[in-house]
């Protein structure tokens, strides 16, 4: 799950991570308070989306009096912001950050994930902040430094230390350091984060460390333990049609295409989308129903589908081993019958009760056409979607 | 012969009283030397109930006592999971399959390094299981695609792995023993783990390997494959068409920060010697084409 930068920021604030001061604002007017309230002479006003580049995007503005921050709020609440992270379509700005100002001396970059590989949270760390921490890699991987954290104890103070001298935080910012990344990790461990970036991490003139920027996303697996994180998932952000699927347990994602696709099992669905592009179709959706979907569930995927106005075919592609494919039939025509469907529906089925769940499908009297293999339903598909 | 399982296996399933427990638990009791192998439960509290015969203890230590089971199958749910690795791992199990999906991956870092310098392997977690066909189904996938013969598989996902092994079985290649990884990112055994022990294993004569995007499993794997592998082996990675920065079911099959695609996967596989399947309808021919 991902949140906005501050509430990222409040969560580190709660832990102890130096950020600037802020305020989180839904209009205007509420932007000025907030800086008049923060006092100061400098102030930036941050569009809160959940994707990156919003500064390349226009989405992020220093303003140098109050007047200015009413400007810059006003032109980026409601705009939509296009990113190289949002797509073409870009995403309306709702919520803004308005933060006091930082005197800049230099520009770090601090980040924390669980690497699979070695099966431990992993801290990297670079000289190089402000910029994509993947073009740092590409370009310049040697100053990528990185330090293993081991589960029992955390990482040791010697070994921050010897992390912060690497990226070149001066020797008398360094005993800030080692508590600036103590507190992050801390953070990180508590909250069940998947991934921590402060990018920049800003060293200031006054030789302090803080978090000019902040991204935190959390183990969706353990959100059912994070109260306080659920409730800050913001429904704006995401897709409507995956918050629907989701309501049913089912794995959706939106993609380009015109042709529809159910499947049971998450590398299968995959799989599916990967024979539909190579026999020359396009996949509309990742649709995961998962290892033993029921007819409800098979039914609401294709409510979920069906809203898609691009949708010219749908493909059905189960292998049933939990579940069974009569099951899944009576699934299918109770949702065809129940959304009057139209367009052509190319169903394979194999496994459990494969015969039962054909004659259901034949009985029906619906007009679906039957596929044996992938492959065969990959040729029919296509040819109905053409 | 096989790999990690056989019909000398003796398992104990953990969360046996729980409605996915006992439903998997009389299938694998039905498939082939399931009567023999499957020798206890264990749900803390319900010691000396049994299901479909099988006696309930409190422990996985008093399972073992009573019983000589030397594996263990978990079907307790996510909050639980990890622990119930732990109590698996403390018992002495050799082989733990972990079936539940869903488990924090914070619980599974500090699982695996408890695990460190221990004998156990781990199968899991979010896996489908692991079965030696003829002799022993340890999981919750179809036994009754699967035919004994010389091929052996391993994959990341569930229904995948049911087509792949489906393709197998219709084309005369039996199976020697197939793996479902799991699709988490922090787990047991990975993709070169599995392959190491098929090219150990008399009866394997060539391996299926399925992958899809996210980390690294497969190219490690690869690698690996280029230097030391004596056998054929045939892959596929799924998710060609997958866009990045999206989580597709699997917790760990997602492309971050450019990383873990499937072009990147299948140039790899094909770099080290590994013949790989564009089209996931004909995975099975190209093993059969490959063995000659």
């Amino acid at each position: 799950m991902k949140i906005h930068e501050y509430q990222a920021k409040e969560i580190l604030r709660a832990h102890g991570v130096a950020t600037p001061r802020g305020v989180a604002c839904f209009s205007v007017d509420e932007a000025v308070a907030a800086a008049r309230e923060l006092g100061g002479d400098t102030w930036v006003v941050k569009a809160q989306i959940h994707a990156g580049g919003r500064g390349k995007g226009g989405g992020v503005k220093v303003a140098k009096s109050v007047d200015e921050v009413r400007e810059h709020a006003a032109r980026i609440l409601g705009m939509t912001l296009v990113t190289a992270q949002t797509g073409p379509a870009g995403r309306e700005v709702k919520r803004l950050l308005v933060e006091e100002g930082v005197a800049i001396a230099r520009e770090l970059y601090l980040g924390i994930v669980t690497d699979r590989r070695g099966q431990r949270v992993t801290v990297m760390a670079s000289s190089e902040g402000g910029t994509e921490i993947e073009e740092v890699a590409a370009q310049a991987p040697e100053k990528i430094h990185r330090a293993t954290v081991p589960p029992a104890g955390g990482l040791a103070e010697g070994e921050a230390a010897a992390l912060a001298e690497k990226i070149g935080v001066p020797k008398n910012s360094q005993g800030d350091a080692v508590q600036f990344l103590t507190a992050l990790l801390r953070a990180y461990e508590e909250t069940d984060a998947s991934l921590v970036e402060i990018n920049p991490l800003v060293l200031t003139a006054g030789g302090k460390l803080v978090a000019l920027d902040a991204k935190m996303t959390f183990d969706d697996n353990a959100l059912f333990r994070q109260d306080g994180i659920r409730a800050l998932r913001d429904l704006d952000e995401e897709d409507p049609a995956e918050i629907e699927a989701s309501k049913f347990g089912l794995s959706y994602i939106s993609l380009d295409g015109n042709i529809g696709c159910l499947v049971n099992g998450a590398g299968l669905a995959m799989a599916t989308m990967d024979i539909i592009k190579l026999y020359g179709g396009a996949p509309a959706n990742f649709l995961d129903v998962g290892g033993g979907a029921t007819a409800g569930q098979v039914s609401a995927g294709f409510r979920i589908m069906l809203k898609n106005p691009s949708l010219k075919a749908i493909l059905v592609n189960i292998f049933a081993g939990i579940m069974r494919c009569d099951v899944i039939a009576e699934g299918m025509v109770t949702a065809a019958r129940e959304t009057g469907l139209s367009l052509p529906l190319v169903v394979r089925l194999a496994g459990t009760n494969v015969e039962q769940g054909r004659e259901i499908i034949k009985a029906s009297g619906l007009s679906i056409i039957a596929a044996d293999t992938m492959a065969d339903a990959a040729e029919k598909i296509t040819a109905a979607a053409a | 012969m096989s790999i990690l399982i056989n019909r000398e296996t003796r398992v104990v399933t953990q969360g046996i009283t729980g409605k996915t427990g006992a439903f998997h638990t009389k299938n694998c009791l039905d498939y082939a030397a399931g009567r023999e192998c499957f020798v206890a439960g264990v749900t803390p509290g319900k010691g000396g109930e049994s299901v479909y015969d099988v006696p309930v203890f409190n422990t996985v230590a008093e399972a073992r006592d009573a019983t000589g089971a030397n594996a263990s199958v978990i079907y307790v749910p996510p909050p639980f999971a990890a622990g119930a690795i732990d109590e698996a791992v403390d018992a002495g199990m050799e082989v733990v399959v972990c079936i539940t999906e869903g488990v924090p991956v914070r619980d599974m870092v500090r699982t695996r390094e408890r695990m460190r310098g221990r004998g156990t392997v781990l199968v899991g977690p979010n896996c489908p299981g692991v079965i030696t066909p003829g002799e022993i189904k340890i999981g919750i996938m179809p036994g009754y695609i699967h035919r004994p013969g010389p091929i052996g598989v391993v994959s990341r996902s569930g229904t995948l792995t049911y087509e792949v092994v489906a393709q197998l079985s219709e084309l005369g290649l039996g199976q020697s023993t197939c793996v479902g990884t799991g699709g988490d990112p922090v787990n047991g055994v990975k993709h070169l783990d599995v392959v190491c022990m098929f090219n150990d294993d008399p009866a394997t004569e060539g391996v299926v390997l399925c992958g899809e995007i996210g980390g690294s499993d497969e190219e490690d794997c690869a690698r690996w494959i280029a230097e030391n592998m004596k056998k054929p082996v045939v892959g596929f990675i799924a998710g060609l068409t997958a866009p990045p920065g999206k989580r597709m079911g699997h917790a760990g099959a997602i492309i971050s920060g450019g990383k873990g695609t499937a072009e990147e996967k299948i140039a790899v596989l094909e770099e080290c010697g590994v013949k790989v399947a564009r089209n996931p309808a004909d995975i099975g021919k190209l093993m059969k084409a490959t063995l000659g």
